[in-house]
């Protein structure tokens, strides 16, 4: 089923048309309201009268997740307070999170881009969806709620947490559809087999995203669970859950192109790529009021396709993520870059500053273990010494990033030094 | 009498042990006696050894953390329950024991036991008391 036929099969031409119009407008709204992007014009030399379409975006300044932070907490909102209803933030980070804000009219955008979504995934209001994706600051919860009741579906915030409840639920309320992570779906339908409640379940779709997935992992979800399984991406710059989802088809990932303008760049020279070769994402938000944003670099790598698909949508896809240009990880659905970790001991300072990143997957949830050479300096001959130790390192990385940590204290110089860019991570999830 | 000790972290990780065995061996110091005390992930090997100074540099050379740690020997009469008695008296005087090994196992000149606790001086003199 097809939510909104209008926006989602218009022809490229009408669509490109309805981007040029919206850029423009939002051009002169970000220049008018925010200082940041104002600044960043003047500095290129651009007026808002220099954009007369879509294609005049390359103009445009580029925004990143440091200018998010550097102008925390509401720097970047175009509208006044008084017109934001709520804000997001993104978790793992310390201190400065990236914070977005919401008008009353994006939270209807959103909830419309995601009604799409689990539209695509063959949902509408004689579903019953259960929200398994955390409520909070995180958009993943709110999202999907808002976009499952927009769609007019019964839905059932679950959160996350409690999987002896969700599964119970699962089967008492018939429910046939699921939005969480894929790891976490995987770990329900685990609990799901050593009950031997697989045949009880009405379960038909799961929309999963928050974390990167592989097409085996899909699979296994699908098979396992006997339904279909699709990917929904989002980041909370630019909305949340929502940006795009793949059709049953899963032929790549529909983009909202009528509110999200994709680009995809060369990370070293940020040309932009040609259709098909893999590059940097990056967004332009064509209709948010809160905090619009030009050209925000996401640092996924993927592909764009504008072929039509064959579930008759016009919208561009993006093929599944490649990875990232930068070395951010995402670990239970948060963001972690090593560079926290690693401020993190050396503000602590009573290890060496040389460790490991461990990250897996063991019963489909992801672990992070920390390895941290033992420092001269703070070698105890006490067990007891080096047991508070290891939990006080736990403790200030659960800070830093805002999950727990394994922490292993090792032998001096086993953590490999390299001559050229450290090697700080070894992810075993293999997910691509 | 106070005495130096020579501790060594030890990932939990196998031929480590012998490694530093070998290093030791080497460099020609003696083992005089040796526990081995383990937590989930690492161990601390501790050992009374002929040159506690030239073994910590043996084995850093190698890559080890070592680290000297002063330790109590004490002599104790090798009868039943002399040990017990030390434990108590030390005890008595509120300070903590964090381990105990034993050097020698005991004989006619009787038996040295290695103890660390929380105050090595006072345990000194609380022992002589
Ligand atoms: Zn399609």
């Amino acid at each position: 089923m097809i939510w909104n036929e209008a926006k989602e099969c218009m022809s490229r031409d009408q669509l490109q048309t309805l981007q040029s119009a919206r850029l423009v407008k939002l051009v002169d709204r970000v220049y008018h309201n925010v200082e940041f992007y104002r600044r960043k014009m003047q500095e290129l030399g651009i007026e808002p009268g220099d954009i007369k379409g879509i294609e005049d975006i390359t103009k445009l300044p580029f925004t990143t997740k440091a200018d998010l932070r550097d102008n925390y907490p509401f720097g970047l909102f175009a509208v006044p307070q008084s017109q934001i209803v709520r804000v997001h933030a993104s978790s793992g980070t310390t201190g400065k999170a990236t914070v977005v804000g919401y008008t009353r009219k994006d939270i209807s955008v959103w909830a419309e881009c995601v009604a799409r979504a689990f539209a695509q995934a063959g949902l509408g209001r004689d579903d019953v969806i259960q929200i398994a994706y955390g409520y909070g600051l995180f958009t993943g919860g709110l999202g999907a709620h808002y976009g499952a009741e927009n769609l007019g579906a019964t839905v059932v915030p679950m959160s996350t947490g409690n999987t002896k409840k969700l599964v119970t639920m699962m089967k008492d309320f018939g429910a046939t559809a699921i939005a969480c992570t894929p790891s976490y779906l995987l770990h329900i339908a685990e609990t799901l087999e050593a009950g031997d409640d697989i045949k009880d379940i009405k379960l038909k779709a799961a929309i999963c995203g928050a974390e990167p997935w592989t097409e085996q992992m899909r699979k296994q979800i699908e098979e396992k669970l006997h339904i279909n399984a699709f990917d929904i991406y989002g980041l909370s710059e630019i909305m949340g859950p929502g940006v795009a989802c793949d059709c049953i088809y899963h032929k790549g990932l529909h983009v909202n192109e009528d509110h999200f303008f994709p680009e995809i760049l060369n990370p070293d020279t940020l040309a932009p790529c040609a259709e098909d070769e893999t590059g940097e994402l990056a967004f332009t938000t064509l209709t948010k009021e809160g905090i619009p944003l030009l050209r925000y670099r996401t640092r996924d790598l993927t592909s764009i396709s504008y072929a039509p698909c064959e579930c008759g949508r016009t919208t561009a896809r993006l093929s599944r993520f490649k990875g990232r240009s930068d070395d951010m990880l995402i670990i239970r659905g948060v963001n972690v870059f090593p560079s926290q970790v690693e401020a993190a001991l050396l503000e602590m300072g009573e290890t060496s500053p040389h460790y490991m990143m461990i990250v897996d997957r063991i019963n489909n949830l992801d672990t992070l273990e920390v390895q941290v050479e033992v420092d001269e300096a703070f070698f105890f001959d006490r067990l007891s010494e080096l047991d508070s130790l290891t939990k006080k390192i736990g403790h200030v990385l659960q800070q830093a990033i805002g999950l727990a940590v394994k922490v292993k204290l090792v032998e001096p110089n086993t953590i490999e030094r390299s001559m050229g860019k450290a090697v700080h991570v070894i992810d075993k999830r293999k997910l691509v | 009498m106070l005495v130096n000790q020579l501790s060594v972290f030890m990932e939990n990780k196998e031929g480590r042990l012998e490694q530093v065995l070998e290093t030791l061996a080497e460099g020609n110091i003696n083992i005089n006696s040796l526990s081995l005390a383990e937590a989930t992930d690492y161990g601390m090997l501790r050992m009374m050894v002929s040159d506690p100074e030239a073994g910590k540099k043996a084995l850093k050379e190698k890559g080890f953390m070592a680290r000297l740690t002063p330790v109590l020997a004490v002599d104790v009469a090798d009868e039943v329950g002399q040990l017990q008695v030390v434990l108590t008296k030390i005890k008595q005087a509120g300070i903590n024991i964090e381990y105990v090994y034993s050097m020698k196992a005991g004989g006619d000149d009787g038996a040295t036991i290695i103890i660390r606790t929380s105050d090595l001086e006072k345990t000194q003199e609380v022992l002589k008391a």
